[in-house]
């Protein structure tokens, strides 16, 4: 049996969503781009150009819950798949775009540089169970107009996982288009074998911007999948109460899902969002506040009742450093996600509300995630029908340390972490130097790099995806982009 | 491949009939025992051990290769007693008076076989006198006791106190372990060695060899 987790009932998710229904169509949503609202003033949306304001109907909300796709799937560089967003499966991916990096030698926060980005993607390589990568860190040493491609551009090169991604300008689109099927091959290949996830934020209360929306339309357009990412806050752009923030959360993920489905029906789609309670004491957005975390949970209970798979910012930190609250707060995101279903799990490695990946974080993560993934396969029997003859068996051999059946389920039944976890007793711990948790992990990181297999996607592929990436750099006068050793 | 190569890597598989078959080849190929000993069987089993030590494979794996190493061990035997080669040495073992708790212990003997001594458990709930007169009797260079309980730990220093009485503490070496035992109270009552984990008590007991 698959444990899983709920907090609401169907009866309540109905009130949700017939509330955030009346929120799209009696108070309507801002769009400040011009093209989207006529698109949806074609399917019969009551448009206010002038004001960038559009009223939805219950028809076009309808139309687009009947063609939303209720699972799809990833593939890597290579072409082999590794996601389906379906029912209640779960994968992980590392928090993406963090401002900055937790220096392991000083301890302190940095702008994170092209090197960074390189050596944070070679060790989501080597993490079994962190299935995808992540534009997770922002390099500060390229052009801010191409800091969204050129991420991309690196994870393309250094690691064969499916990328969690998204632009930051409508401009940018174009490049991580032409990046993507320079490895797929042609639009139609990409569209056969998603590679990306691009996330959308609308903004709250109830509005697109310019540039979200058309990055929106863009993705919906060429089948490449999105994540909705609405970012209401309890207390303050949002209600305080967590039902009435689930409302909003609904009324603006609902939007995203109609312009993408209107655009191109049946375009892959994940029902996610980041928001977060308000903590009114310090003016922050606690991400491992346990209601942030109930919040996120029970919008994945209603994006998988209107039929789709979900998305969530969870598994990770508001602390500064990688210690106790990091670790407690990760753990329980990662736990109540994982029980939840939430499809794609996003936040290992992050720390400091969403602003800063710590590579050893990440490492103790990825054993939080492998912990989680191992709770989820239940309990089992294994031939554990009858047990009278194996207990026979450990009176007569007096252990079960090398019985059949122990070898053939030993790895089944148990989840082995990486030295990141110690298990040792105290006498060896001490014996092997006292290691700490965040020297464990550093050592953990610093194993990954060592033992980092270069991707297998063929050469003359990485050298056009360069040649792309030159091409964008130049249009920027950039002459030429960081060093890099593929 | 070097025979001697090929028994070493069918130990770390654990494939005991292939081992068996491969020792008895290695002997019609006229290989001395000593070297099909140190470089096939007991060369294997070091990879093992570290193989164990820095978690590429489990206890079970450790275990596949110990009972390889003995379907090994069995066809020189033989030639031991013919050559008069000894094994790696005798260890007395067993839980301390009082104590019931054996699976520690257990673990420590398994894991000793494995590494090629000869173990004679006396099980649980030993007492000195029992402890001493078996060693004297087996001609055993080591004791090795094991307590679960704080309230049995004190026994052990008995042990080591009446070897002392008895002029043995040079022919007889003591080693102790269990989950409330540590170094520390090993150097306070006296005894040689200590081992947090069975493959520490392994090396200890190693050592303790060497020592003599």
């Amino acid at each position: 049996m698959r444990p899983v987790l709920r907090f609401l009932e169907d009866e309540l998710i109905e009130r949700i969503v017939s509330e955030a229904r009346d929120v799209l169509c009696k108070l309507g949503v801002e769009i400040h781009n011009k093209d989207v609202l006529s698109m949806l003033g074609e399917h019969g949306a009551k448009v206010n150009m002038d004001k960038y304001h559009v009223l939805f109907t219950n028809e076009i909300i309808d139309k687009a819950l009947k063609t939303v796709p209720k699972s799809f799937k990833l593939y890597d560089v290579l072409g082999n798949q590794t996601h389906d967003f379906s029912g209640y499966d779960v994968y992980y991916t590392p928090g993406s775009a963090a401002l900055n990096i937790l220096d392991y030698d000083t301890n302190k926060i940095r702008r994170p540089e092209t090197s960074d980005y390189i050596k944070f993607t070679k060790v989501v390589s080597g993490l079994k169970n962190i299935a995808s990568q992540s534009t997770a860190l922002i390099p500060a040493d390229i052009h801010e107009k191409i800091s969204d491609s050129y991420r991309l551009y690196l994870s393309l090169l250094f690691c064969e996982k499916p990328v969690v991604t998204g632009a930051f300008t409508i401009e940018a689109f174009e490049i991580m288009k032409e990046l993507q099927i320079a490895v797929r091959g042609t639009e139609k290949e990409l569209a056969q074998k998603p590679l990306t996830i691009f996330s959308c934020c609308p903004t709250s209360p109830v509005k697109w911007s310019d540039v979200t929306s058309q990055n929106l339309l863009d993705c919906s357009r060429f089948s490449i999948p999105v994540e909705f990412i609405a970012m209401p806050l309890s207390g303050f752009m949002a209600p305080v109460t967590l039902v009435g923030t689930l409302i909003q959360h609904t009324a603006e993920t609902l939007s995203g899902v109609v312009i993408s489905q209107l655009t191109n029906p049946g375009a892959p789609v994940l029902y996610g969002g980041s928001p977060a309670i308000f903590d009114l004491r310090f003016e922050t957005t606690p991400m491992g506040a346990v209601e942030t975390e109930m919040i996120d949970c029970a919008y994945n209970e209603i994006g998988k009742y209107l039929g789709m798979p979900t998305q969530a910012y969870i598994s990770l930190s508001d602390s500064k450093q990688v210690d106790a609250q990091a670790g407690l707060e990760s753990s329980m995101g990662a736990t109540l996600a994982a029980l939840s279903g939430i499809n794609n799990i996003a936040g290992p490695g992050m720390l400091d509300f969403e602003s800063c990946q710590s590579t050893e974080k990440l490492v103790l993560d990825n054993e939080i995630c492998g912990m989680t993934l191992r709770m989820l396969k239940g309990i089992v029997p294994r031939e554990d029908f009858p047990t009278l003859p194996r207990l026979e068996e450990l009176l007569k051999e007096k252990h079960l340390l090398i019985s059949e059946h122990t070898r053939k389920y030993l790895k089944e039944e148990f989840y082995f972490p990486s030295s990141v976890i110690d298990r040792a007793n105290r006498t060896r711990w001490e014996k092997e130097g006292r290691v700490t948790l965040i020297k464990r992990a550093h050592a953990e990181v610093e194993k990954l790099t060592r033992d980092y297999a270069p991707s297998r996607l063929p050469e003359d592929i990485k050298k056009e995806l360069t040649k792309l990436m030159m091409g964008e750099a130049r249009r920027y006068d950039m002459k030429r982009l960081p060093e890099i050793e593929i | 491949m070097d025979i001697l190569k090929e028994i070493s890597e069918n130990l770390e598989l654990g494939d005991f009939e292939k081992v068996s078959l491969l020792t008895k080849k290695a002997i019609e190929e006229k290989i001395p025992v000593e070297k099909i000993l140190k470089f096939g069987l007991i060369g294997g089993m070091d990879i093992v051990g570290e193989k164990y030590k820095t978690h590429q494979i489990f206890l079970p794996d450790v275990l596949m290769s110990a009972r390889a190493m003995h379907a090994g061990m069995d066809v020189l035997k033989p030639f031991f007693i013919r050559e008069g080669m000894p094994n790696s040495g005798k260890v007395i073992l067993g839980t301390i008076q009082g104590d019931l708790h054996d699976i520690g212990k257990n673990l420590v003997g398994i894991m000793l076989k494995g590494a090629g001594f000869e173990v004679i458990d006396l099980g649980t709930d030993v007492s000195p006198e029992k402890f001493i007169e078996t060693a004297k009797k087996e001609a055993a260079y080591i004791i090795g006791m094991s307590a679960l309980l704080t309230t049995t730990m004190p026994m052990m220093r008995k042990v080591v106190e009446l070897l002392k009485k008895e002029g043995l503490e040079d022919k007889v070496k003591t080693i102790i372990g269990g989950a409330p035992v540590s170094k520390d109270f090993a150097q306070s009552i006296g005894a040689d060695a200590y081992g947090y984990d069975s493959t520490d008590a392994v090396e200890s007991v190693r050592k303790l060899f060497n020592q003599a």
